[in-house]
């Protein structure tokens, strides 16, 4: 028994270790890091809020830069959580510093769950300091912080084991550009960022129902804004089934060292 | 310099009488078509020796260190550490690894890289703090500690690369090519630690390029070429199937004309510097004893080529495009 807290005690040392080290490796490269993000929507805020939004109205019956504050936050976190898995574990895999990792007495489950959280912490905290943005821009009052905080935190989860598993078959920096250029920015894009689902004619409601991303945009606006194009259970249910399929995935990938051990 | 890297305890614990490294009939493809990388390769390696594995590049070396680290598996054969042939948690708490490329995090200082190797290897508290306080001691890179490693020269990063491998004080260290292409200074620190690492009881086990390196620091050594063992044994046994040796010998007079000595070839190299080949029947003493009879001083000798460099290039060649023909 004693054992056996013992081992867990150990595991818990160092899941906090890989996470400090990973906080300390983004927040001393914050301009790298987070300040682009913060940029980035501050412009979005101030063009297609400010500028373009005010001639293009209502939308979901909000005010139009109400409506793309829960998009571009969850833009945010999605492109910070993968990149943050996906560059920090390929420059480990890159400059070998994972080789210390996998000599160590460590399960990979542990070095696992230390970079996610290391991914969610990155994620969430562009996602803060973009909420932060907008609140110069917007009066927006959260209306289920439950909803709003649940649903971030999927999706960090769900973008960090991407980015993970994206960093795992990458051969090269270019390696880890092209998803998300060629398929995460498209996909956030066209899930509902900057529009309603109604605007869509039928056929391409159909086909938008088929990204993930629309589900998790539109339950992050239920959980800021109170509105949303699709059911929240559908959402959440969705977003659990594909971090557990990612999930189990990057530890079979781990477990046979693809791309790490070959 | 007798800093503190001695481990704590001596020998491999209840596997004291098994070697501490035992590669037997290893064969490695990393793909079924492939020639193999390492070709029915067997090494024993007992406790507390320093083991040199020599070879020219793409020999095999770093593919046969992977495999004892567990990083790869053998297509066929076995290993064993310490009498153990899996690597558990408690055989990985025995060994201690040092990469060839210093495998440290260059966004953090030195002092959190230690740590953080540190709490991987289950150290934690008082116990954390005074391993990495002795670590950077040992390394000498004190003054640097509290900076990112991203500033350090190639060779405190080196040496803060020796010492992550020492963090939790393992009985069996490995390494690959630790130093390769640093400053004298830092290389002839890293010869002296692993000096006493030896004299504590550590087996050591490392690779190099560098052959004077290997005859300086190992007494057993394995020489491997396309991934098979072309020669394995001591190296004073090595050394002496020399036939001939050739010295340089710096004198202190001009000597304009070479005089003949019974036996020894002489040649000049300039009007102070001659060379002498030698063969086994003859001896230092009976060489000065001939020069000195001629009148000729001697200020300085050495090699002119490094021994074991000599042989090495022997037994490649010997295992080379000729012996697959």
């Amino acid at each position: 028994m004693r054992g056996e807290l013992w081992r867990w005690r150990r595991y818990w040392i160092t899941f906090q270790t890989i996470l400090i080290k990973e906080l300390l490796r983004f927040l001393r490269i914050w301009v790298q890091t987070i300040l682009p993000s913060v940029i980035t929507t501050g412009l979005y805020f101030i063009i297609f809020g400010q500028l373009i939004g005010e001639r293009i109205g209502p939308m979901a019956g909000l005010n139009y830069l109400d409506f793309i504050v829960p998009g571009l936050v969850l833009m945010a976190v999605i492109t910070n959580s993968y990149a943050n898995v996906v560059s920090s574990f390929y420059s480990s895999k890159f400059s070998r510093y994972i080789e210390e990792l996998l000599v160590a007495p460590i399960p990979d489950w542990v070095i696992l769950a230390g970079y996610i959280a290391g991914g969610v912490a990155r994620g969430l905290a562009v996602g803060g300091a973009v909420l932060g943005v907008a609140l110069f821009f917007t009066e927006i009052h959260l209306h289920d912080p439950w909803v709003t905080l649940g649903i971030g935190l999927l999706t960090a989860t769900l973008f960090s084991l991407g980015g993970l598993i994206n960093a795992i078959y990458a051969n090269s920096f270019d390696d880890i550009s092209i998803v998300p250029t060629f398929v995460l920015t498209p996909l956030t894009y066209l899930g509902g960022v900057f529009y309603s689902l109604e605007l869509l004619p039928e056929f391409w409601q159909g086909i938008s129902l088929a990204n993930p991303i629309l589900y998790m945009i539109n339950a992050f606006r239920y959980g800021l804004l109170g509105v949303s194009d699709v059911p929240l259970g559908v959402a959440f249910g969705m977003t659990l089934v594909f971090i557990l399929i990612l999930l189990a995935y990057s530890l079979s990938l781990l477990r046979r060292g693809v791309g790490i051990k070959t | 310099m007798g800093v503190a890297c001695t481990p704590s305890s001596t020998g491999l614990g209840g596997a004291a009488a098994a070697p501490a490294i035992e590669v037997q009939h290893v064969l490695k493809r990393f793909r079924p078509d492939a020639p193999p990388a390492l070709d029915d390769l067997s090494i024993t390696v007992p406790q507390g020796v320093i083991f040199g594995i020599l070879g020219p590049n793409g020999a095999g070396k770093t593919t046969l260190l992977s495999i004892l680290c567990g990083l790869l598996k053998p297509t066929a054969g076995s290993v064993r550490l310490a009498g153990h042939d899996t690597l558990t948690a408690e055989v990985k708490r025995m060994l201690g690894v040092v990469p060839q490329e210093p495998a440290i995090y260059p966004t953090l200082t030195g002092r959190e890289n230690l740590e953080y190797f540190g709490r991987m290897q289950g150290l934690r508290g008082a116990r954390l703090a005074e391993r990495v306080n002795a670590c950077l001691q040992i390394a000498e890179i004190g003054d640097q500690a509290d900076r990112r490693v991203e500033h350090y020269s190639g060779g405190y990063k080196r040496r803060l690369n020796l010492v992550i491998g020492l963090i939790h004080e393992p009985r069996i260290l490995i390494l690959d090519e630790p130093t390769l292409a640093i400053d004298p200074h830092s290389r002839s620190l890293i010869h002296q630690r692993l000096r006493e690492l030896h004299a504590a009881g550590v087996t050591i086990l490392l690779t190099t390029h560098y052959l004077e390196e290997a005859e300086s620091l190992c007494r057993n050594i394995a020489i491997i070429d396309q991934g098979r063992i072309a020669e394995r044994t001591s190296l004073p046994r090595l050394l002496s199937r020399l036939h001939t040796e050739t010295f340089v010998l710096n004198l202190k007079g001009r000597v304009t004309e070479l005089p003949e000595l019974g036996g020894f070839v002489l040649q000049a190299v300039d009007d102070c510097t001659i060379e002498v080949e030698m063969n086994r029947a003859h001896t230092i003493n009976g060489l000065f004893e001939a020069l000195s009879r001629n009148g000729i001083e001697v200020i300085s000798l050495r090699n002119k080529q490094n021994r074991l460099e000599r042989l090495f290039l022997e037994l490649v060649d010997r295992h080379g495009p000729e012996s697959e023909t």
